[in-house]
């Protein structure tokens, strides 16, 4: 089967690809860029990244932008997988969706409109047992947003890793935050992962942040070899 | 110990980790299961289960539904079976239940028809899936949506079929069976 994988640059979608990769044929990634920062259904720090993270892994990526209001971005995501399906002949599209049932129904919706496929291979996993798996498979990953308390501007820019993840943990257990950021308290920014044939270095970044919202934006970054 | 019979349309497909594998994660802590993939299923081997489950599939996947004559099994089984979307339709098919279209994507209100060890009153259910069936001969209708059946009981044997994705919500359902 060929497939295109809806990518955000975040884990959960890259590793998503991974699983995808090691089962069917990926064809392509497919991002929508949003326009709007509080985006319902698409992760936006740092969404510009995908074209270099898609130059690492060899793929050719789809983009399409859309606006972000509500039902409107559904309709740009159906355009995306369209213009996937026409140009790269893909027979099904993978999401990261762990938890999500307004995502996935979305989603799956539109798949049936275009008769393709809809992988989500991350359904309804434990959300430590993924984190866990990233470190395990040496995913470096960044958190690039925190968007609910108790998390603030210190943990932008950290690295998952066990630590990471114990604290996360802690913070689940006392605020019910969703420690993979299912419920968009954290997005994340994949620097590098097995199938990248070159590892993203950032030259430049800013730190915008409030409260308990921020983001770490990558303002410069290349492709270096691993 | 529990079978859960994977419906994909291949062995170790990609569609495993999202209607298996969270079956199996509900089931697992209350008693030991084993995964069998539908192709690889000997019926004289069932007898060392206690409860068999028949996983859903992605929504495109009609494989069990062409090959209904690999399940002939469950006419003669006595087990307590559970079948989960393609399972419930793959079961209707082997009791020569016709299918009907009805697609159902996301969160649907399920209204319970009679009483039940499974669930009781109206709930929210996720569904997926492109059939149900119409009246039943060896079945009774036990819970409904708006658009078609959503779960169903053989009339004399102990088979369930939902249509709804209990693993994804409404996990108590797939724990009340496993205690069963």
């Amino acid at each position: 089967m060929r497939l295109g994988v809806l990518f955000s640059g975040g884990k959960d979608s890259t590793l998503a690809l991974h699983l995808a990769k090691e089962k069917e044929g990926v064809a392509c990634l497919i991002t929508v860029v949003s326009k709007n920062k509080e985006s319902y259904m698409f992760h936006t720090p740092n969404i510009d990244v995908t074209a270099l993270q898609a130059e690492a892994l060899g793929l050719p990526l789809v983009s399409v932008v859309t606006e972000g209001r509500k039902e409107e971005e559904l309709a740009d995501l159906e355009r995306a997988i369209a213009e996937a399906k026409s140009k790269f002949q893909i027979d099904g599209i993978v999401t990261g969706a762990v938890e999500s049932v307004y995502q996935a129904s979305r989603v799956q919706r539109i798949c049936n409109r275009l008769d393709v496929w809809c992988f989500n291979p991350l359904w309804k996993h434990d959300q430590k047992a993924l984190l866990e798996t990233l470190v395990d498979r040496q995913f470096k990953v960044i958190i690039s947003g925190v968007f609910a308390y108790p998390l603030d501007e210190k943990w932008l820019g950290k690295q998952i890793g066990p630590q990471v993840i114990a604290r996360l943990v802690e913070l689940q257990s006392k605020f019910g935050i969703s420690p993979s950021g299912e419920g968009g308290e954290i997005e994340t920014t994949v620097l590098d992962a097995p199938m990248f044939k070159q590892k993203i270095e950032i030259l430049d970044y800013a730190v915008e942040a409030k409260g308990n919202c921020g983001v770490f934006i990558i303002k410069q970054a290349r492709l270096v070899t691993k | 110990m529990i079978l859960v019979v994977d419906m994909n349309w291949k062995r170790d497909s990609l569609a495993f980790n999202e209607f298996v594998l969270p079956i199996v994660s509900v089931v697992q802590p209350l008693e030991e299961c084993k995964v069998k993939h539908f192709l690889d299923l000997d019926p004289a081997g069932l007898n060392g289960y206690s409860k068999i489950v028949l996983s859903g599939t992605a929504l495109k996947d009609h494989a069990t539904l062409k090959q209904v004559d690999k399940f002939n099994w469950v006419k003669m089984c006595d087990k307590h079976i559970l079948g989960i979307c393609a399972g419930m339709q793959t079961i209707s098919l082997v009791f020569d239940e016709p299918l009907m279209n009805c697609l159902q994507i996301g969160m649907t209100e399920i209204t319970t028809l009679k009483d039940n060890p499974l669930f009781q009153g109206d709930f929210e259910a996720y569904a997926l899936h492109n059939y149900s069936v119409g009246p039943c001969q060896n079945f009774e209708a036990i819970a409904k949506s708006s658009k078609c059946i959503q779960a169903i009981k053989h009339k004399q044997k102990d088979i369930y079929g939902v249509l709804f994705h209990p693993e994804a919500r409404n996990q108590e359902i797939l724990k009340r069976f496993t205690e069963l």
